[in-house]
């Protein structure tokens, strides 16, 4: 302001103030670690003693890890090679890493099928986790279940090829008559798929040379952490569309359709899982007609499924509520039908909301598939427990067996975690 | 009421409205409404607020349920049967208060959304229809952004071109400027005044009353859940006949 009006309040501004860039001093590591470490006496107290808790578990745990012995037969020969000191004996995992893959039964010169199953779930995963990639991509998806059952477990290749039909069937069935009469063609659709397969199982036995050019792998052979592996994958990827379902069937106005997923939901989340997985393993026996064989895995895949999808149907059920009701509205307005508005609509943004819960469902799901060597099934974890450490040879290695299995976990759980933080960064259109 | 032949501007009826009673659990929201609405006709309704005249429109695309009484609209009459109702939503645009753009599509999506899934049109020939009407509420450049990323007068005119993608032979308006900055009222309402201008039967719930005078055929007030008045703009605001439309007037013109 000019001294001629310092004293009018009538203020004119002519120009704008340019952009200035922020004082220097606000900048630079000195000024990053006084703010950030030394800012208070508390708070430099603090940074040193955690730099001091930091140095004492790495001297405590480097030598161990650097002075480790990664090959000898035997803990009684390690101990030997220590000659006293410190360190770890990685041989066993050297020694016995086979049987925590693969468990102790699957037939060692067959390891590459379970190995190809698993480079190919890569393949198969990445049109659905990354859905930047062409659409075309997720016929590899599709066909990748039969493909993956066919090398892990071998046998006959009819029996994935007949379950591959039957879902065609169905398919074909659900579009034939589903867009005229939606439970026409759903319940036409399943009793298509249902024909095949109980048509295929008359077929089967007659095509099944007398020895398959996979060999067939019994259930109870797998093990170590493949098995944790399929059972995560499948279930996860199952438990998914299941929890969806219910989420949509518990908003439902038919109260039989909601009763059904509200009961359904409290029992599941309301029982541990460990008392589902005994009643897949024992109860469920006594159900069934005598002489029925009913795979183990694929028992405890179902309650493992039952289970996450109870959790998962309400972590979904909050990403629902949390939609504003103008975006149903809005929806309905433009005379969008119920499938196509959850499909395009909502479903869209209340999973985007619910990704960090339904992350949180599948690591813990996957940690959980270690349960299953309660029920004496040959896990990472029962192998660890049952055969690596009874046996007389690594009686006692109990900090390289469990640090192994904890690091696999991480890795994959770790994997999870970020990947559902890019999928929060990419999905995000709201600007705020 | 509908006798007042004067207020028409063609023979052939939009929306008929018989008798119709809406209640919430026992809360009585409309009171027998009688309304019947020519093609072509452009209504302002006001009233204050809870007189139910939002409900009453979102009773015309069965946003909400009424539970006596007929409507017909475009004459389809309105029953629960799924496929009635979502052939009047599709023949019936509608633009809320708060926009309720979809956040997860862009602008060109927004408006292609609906022509492609429910009227089955091509996706080129959609966006081709959503680029021109998009043009029409002078928002084209904006056709790749997010919803998130414009002001609350474009994401308005933003829902109202996506309303127009459907071809509608009938737009509902409820409180459209209400959650505008007063800034942005203007570029909307000139959108909704071109719109009318251009024969769309409107039907439209706003306290927004020099639009009411410009371009209303008739001006419907409400309290209470019932019609107390309907005129005339100008009889309307320069001769009010009932107690009720005098004190509601004179405190939205006071000032």
């Amino acid at each position: 302001m000019s001294d001629t009006h310092a004293h009018s309040v009538a203020f004119v501004r002519t120009e704008t103030i340019p952009q200035m860039a922020p004082p220097s001093s606000a900048s630079g590591p000195i000024a990053w670690m006084r703010e950030n470490l030394f800012a208070t006496w508390a708070n430099a107290l603090l940074t040193v003693s955690a730099l001091y808790v930091i140095y004492l578990l790495i001297t405590a745990t480097l030598p161990w890890i650097l002075n480790g012995i990664w090959n000898t037969d035997s803990l009684a020969e390690c101990r030997e090679a220590l000659e006293g000191q410190v360190g770890a004996c990685f041989s066993v995992l050297t020694e016995r890493w086979n049987q925590l893959l693969f468990g102790f039964q699957y037939p060692s010169d067959q390891y590459w099928r379970p190995g190809l199953a698993f480079v190919l779930l890569f393949f198969a995963a990445a049109p659905v986790l990354f859905f930047d990639l062409p659409r075309k991509l997720l016929i590899m998806t599709a066909i990748y279940p039969f493909i993956a059952y066919w090398l892990i477990w071998g046998g006959t290749i009819w029996i994935p090829i007949f379950a591959a039909l039957g879902f065609v069937a169905g398919y074909f069935v659900f579009d034939r008559f589903g867009k005229s009469n939606f439970a026409a063609g759903f319940f036409g659709g399943v009793a298509a798929a249902f024909a095949v397969w109980i048509l295929s199982g008359y077929v089967t036995p007659a095509l099944t040379p007398e020895t398959p050019f996979l060999e067939a792998v019994q259930s109870r052979d797998m093990g170590g952490f493949m098995l944790n592996m399929i059972l995560g994958v499948v279930c996860v990827s199952l438990s998914v569309p299941l929890g969806i379902a219910l989420a949509l069937g518990r908003q439902s106005s038919m109260p039989l359709i909601k009763w059904i997923c509200v009961v359904f939901i409290e029992f599941v989340r309301g029982v541990p899982l460990i008392t589902l997985l005994f009643v897949a393993n024992v109860v469920l026996a006594y159900f069934l007609p005598p002489g029925t064989t009913f795979d183990l895995i694929l028992r405890v895949i179902i309650m493992i499924t039952m289970f996450a999808s109870a959790y998962i149907a309400e972590v979904i059920r909050g990403g629902l509520a949390a939609l504003p009701k103008g975006q149903y509205e809005a929806a309905d307005s433009l005379g969008l039908d119920y499938p196509q508005a959850m499909r395009l609509i909502i479903l869209p943004q209340a999973l985007k909301i619910s990704i960090p819960g339904i992350v949180n469902v599948a690591v813990g799901l996957f940690k959980d598939t270690t349960l299953v060597s309660v029920i004496s099934m040959f896990d990472l974890v029962g192998m660890i427990r049952g055969p690596i450490l009874a046996s007389t040879d690594w009686n006692g290695v109990y900090w390289e067996l469990f640090s192994f299995a904890a690091i696999l976990f991480f890795v994959v759980c770790y994997g999870i975690s970020q990947y559902s933080q890019w999928l929060e960064r990419r999905l995000a259109t709201d600007h705020r | 009421m509908a006798e007042n032949t004067q207020m028409k501007v063609s023979d052939q009826v939009a929306i008929s409205i018989d008798n119709m009673n809406k209640w919430y659990g026992s809360f009585h929201v409309l009171r027998d409404i009688d309304l019947t609405v020519y093609q072509g006709e452009r209504i302002v309704i006001c009233g204050p607020s809870g007189s139910g005249k939002s409900t009453l429109i979102r009773c015309i695309n069965a946003l909400e349920e009424h539970q006596q009484g007929k409507i017909t609209v475009d004459g389809t009459l309105l029953s629960s049967d799924l496929k009635n109702i979502d052939r009047i939503r599709s023949e019936v645009g509608m633009c809320f208060q708060h926009f309720n753009l979809f956040p997860h599509l862009t602008i060109l999506e927004n408006c292609t959304l609906a022509p492609i899934w429910v009227r089955k049109t091509p996706k080129k020939e959609a966006e081709e229809t959503a680029m021109h009407f998009l043009k029409k509420v002078k928002i084209p450049e904006q056709a790749d952004k997010y919803p998130g990323q414009l002001s609350g007068g474009q994401q308005q005119r933003v829902a109202i071109a996506r309303s127009l993608c459907m071809k509608p032979r009938i737009m509902l308006f409820d409180e459209p400027t209400s959650a505008l900055d007063p800034e942005m009222i203007a570029e909307v309402l000139d959108t909704m005044i071109e719109l009318a201008e251009e024969g769309m039967t409107m039907l439209c719930v706003t306290h927004e009353m020099g639009f009411a005078r410009k371009v209303a055929n008739r001006v419907i007030f409400m309290d209470q859940g019932q019609i107390v008045e309907q005129n005339e703009p100008e009889e309307f605001f320069n001769n009010p006949q009932s107690e009720r439309t005098q004190l509601f007037l004179s405190q939205i013109l006071g000032h």
